[in-house]
């Protein structure tokens, strides 16, 4: 049996059928169908026409997989970042763990998806939002769906700012077997609401694990949110991220993912308007080696007036590793006035790295402003002679530059202690330690 | 001091130095002179180990050692400084840092122990102030948006905080007015000691009014074609340099 049609057949077995939810479980029915119409994407398509899935869906993957074990805070303490005071969201082999988590339901919401289904006071903001952001029949998003159970359901309320930062964090522990996981996070910012998110997918275990994630963020009028995806999981690990944010008028996102390690790491990036005058953000760093791959599918479709957005994604590649990077920006008739920037540089390491880059702008709009440029190179040779010819060694002098190409997109992170942790990332990766900070 | 022999060297293939021999001892100031496409920044690139260029003939020593094969950061290791005609900018990394970085890799290299964090803020304020520079400028970026006279002031900055044995200064004047030439001038005179010394490549006198030289070469088509005294730079000026090509070829 291969691995679709196992996943098909045991969407039959989902324990609890019909049991909390009846509006989700008849969601969830139509998204196997879909998923059961479609199948996995392959590179026919054209969103995935660079990276091959199908090597990373042959291991026999145990669908509804719960460890027995229990997780000591000390043991994964080094993936929160834990010295900053932050509510936290978190979940081993997919059931939330409350002992290591902190939620609140006092201002606003910081809780579980499964405690959202199950509770009728709940089931407005489920109803009006829960896969409801667009899509456009992929496949891998109706299977999460169909499966979904479990992960971040965070509600802020009209005129409330989250007072700390959230951090969500998914673990996957299992020892004996191979694990698909399925999380899936809501988040709804109402009118002039504010929140941080932090987020994380971790593979503690020795065995392979595939994480289909999708996660939907609902940004209502004047609503800000930022959100950081920090991916540095082991050589085990794939993970395929799908993020669609919807913004009402007003609404500024920003979306900044740190991809340093996993097998294939792919991001589906979707920012939709639904009014004038948004501001999305989209920064990256993609730092990695051996044979990883890292594919970023972004998108930014604006649908009303005077909106922004502004896309920097910048990319090391070592070694045999595998970029791509394809930025989307779409221009409907009626978002005149639309700014919209987006630049991907990157720089290869080694003769056997590669990076597939492709910006695809689609303007209907007359009156706007787009600029789209990517850059492929090596390091710059006068710059590296610079820094030695003032005594500093080739490997720091070659890692102080690589430093220095990505700082324009550290500058965007907005929690100090977040940005000293991928600093200190970025310079174990390049196997330096630089004595200060940037 | 240094010692050059015979030096030939080009990139891909194309020959630039075509037998240069020189000696610079301890307490000199050289002027090196001469027309665009002489070689002169070959020559510093070259000195400085810059590894895109390759020596095909001759030797470079540098107090009793060959310099041929060093890194360019063993050569600054061992004392010499090279001064960017176009210093790079590197955003991101602030002059503050960079300095720190450059001056503990050196000690670290030296066998001496790193400066304390007091020692190097004194240090880096008696410098900038000598170099009348302003001390904000410190917390930049390297070189990002620096106008030209900030880049060669910055450069100044680092040589005096590197304290090299051989400074070799690359088109340095061009691109300062008059004032920020007096400060740049005034600041390397400053450093000027029994023990060091320092290589100037220039295309005019203009510098040499201010850094006065003990002696002068003149470089076309990759040889030193004449070595005078401070008088020569004046005869170049008022002469040009075809003078020296004719009188040598007669």
């Amino acid at each position: 049996m291969d691995l679709k049609e196992k996943l098909v057949s045991s969407h039959l077995a989902l324990p609890d059928r019909d049991a909390e939810n009846p509006y989700w479980d008849a969601m969830r029915s139509e998204a196997i169908k879909r998923f059961d119409e479609q199948g996995f994407p392959n590179r026919k398509a054209e969103d995935w026409k660079y990276t091959n899935l199908r090597p990373y869906l042959r291991e026999d993957y145990k669908i509804f997989y719960q460890t027995e074990q229990a997780l000591d805070y000390r043991d994964v303490k080094k993936y929160f970042i834990h010295d900053i005071d932050s509510y936290k969201l978190v979940f081993i082999d997919g059931v939330y763990s409350s002992w290591l988590s902190e939620t609140t339901h006092d201002r606003f919401d910081v809780c579980v998806l499964s405690s959202a289904l199950s509770q009728a006071k709940y089931a407005a903001i489920i109803e009006g939002y829960l896969d409801k952001s667009p899509q456009h029949a992929e496949s891998l998003r109706a299977l999460n769906t169909a499966f979904a159970r479990e992960g971040a359901f965070i509600h802020i309320p009209e005129n409330q700012v989250v007072d700390k930062p959230i951090q969500i964090l998914h673990f996957t522990a299992g020892i004996d077997t191979a694990v698909w996981a399925q999380p899936r996070n809501l988040v709804v910012a109402g009118k002039n609401a504010g929140v941080q998110i932090i987020e994380r997918h971790q593979n503690i275990a020795r065995n392979k694990v595939l994480t289909n994630a999708v996660t939907e963020v609902f940004a209502a009028e004047h609503a800000a949110v930022d959100y950081y995806k920090l991916q540095y999981d082991s050589p085990l690990s794939t993970l395929i991220d799908h993020t669609v944010i919807t913004q009402a008028a007003e609404s500024r996102c920003r979306v900044n993912t740190f991809s340093f390690g996993g097998d294939l790491t792919r991001n589906d990036l979707n920012f939709y308007h639904r009014g004038g005058h948004c501001e999305s953000q989209l920064y990256g760093i993609t730092l990695i080696g051996e044979k990883q791959t890292v594919d970023h599918h972004t998108s930014v479709a604006h649908a009303g007036p005077d909106g922004q957005s502004d896309e920097l994604y910048k990319g090391i590649f070592a070694d045999a590793a595998h970029g791509v990077f394809n930025g989307k920006v779409i221009v409907d008739p009626n978002a005149q006035k639309t700014n919209a920037f987006q630049r991907n540089n990157n720089v290869l390491l080694s003769d056997q790295a590669r990076i597939d880059t492709k910006p695809q702008l689609e303007i209907f709009a007359d009156d706007v402003k787009c600029s789209h440029g990517c850059t492929v190179g090596q390091l710059d040779e006068e710059a590296l002679f610079y820094l030695r010819s003032r005594g500093i060694p080739k490997r720091e002098a070659r890692a102080l530059l690589l430093f220095a190409f990505t700082h324009e997109v550290l500058a965007h992170i907005r929690i100090p202690e977040l940005k000293i942790r991928v600093n200190a990332w970025i310079a174990k990766k390049l196997g330096v330690s630089l004595e200060f900070d940037l | 001091m240094l010692t050059i022999e015979n030096l030939h060297a080009g990139i891909g293939g194309k020959t630039i130095l075509k037998g240069i021999d020189l000696r610079v001892n301890p307490g000199e100031v050289h002027a090196i002179m001469g027309p665009n496409g002489s070689g002169k920044s070959t020559l510093s690139s070259v000195i400085a180990g810059r590894e895109d260029f390759e020596v095909t003939e001759g030797n470079i020593l540098f107090e009793g050692e060959s310099l041929i094969g060093a890194a360019p950061e063993v050569r600054a290791h061992r004392g010499i400084f090279l001064s960017f005609q176009y210093p790079v900018e590197i955003p991101g990394v602030t002059v503050t840092n960079f300095i720190k970085t450059a001056i503990n890799e050196t000690r670290q290299a030296r066998g001496q122990r790193e400066m304390t964090a007091k020692e190097m803020l004194q240090k880096i304020r008696e410098r900038a102030d000598l170099l009348h520079i302003d001390r904000k400028f410190l917390s930049r970026a390297l070189n990002e948006g620096f106008s030209g006279g900030e880049k060669k002031r910055n450069e100044i900055f680092q040589m005096a905080m590197l304290e090299p044995r051989l400074a070799i200064l690359d088109e340095t004047d061009s691109g300062l007015d008059i004032d920020a030439l007096r400060i740049v001038a005034d600041g390397v005179n400053h450093l000027r000691q029994a023990d060091n010394a320092i290589l100037l490549i220039t295309h005019y006198q203009r510098l040499l009014n201010h850094i006065v030289p003990d002696f002068v070469h003149v470089m076309v088509g990759g040889k030193i074609l004449k070595s005078g005294g401070k008088a020569l730079a004046l005869e170049l000026e008022s002469r040009g340099y075809d003078w020296v090509k004719a009188d040598t070829s007669a």
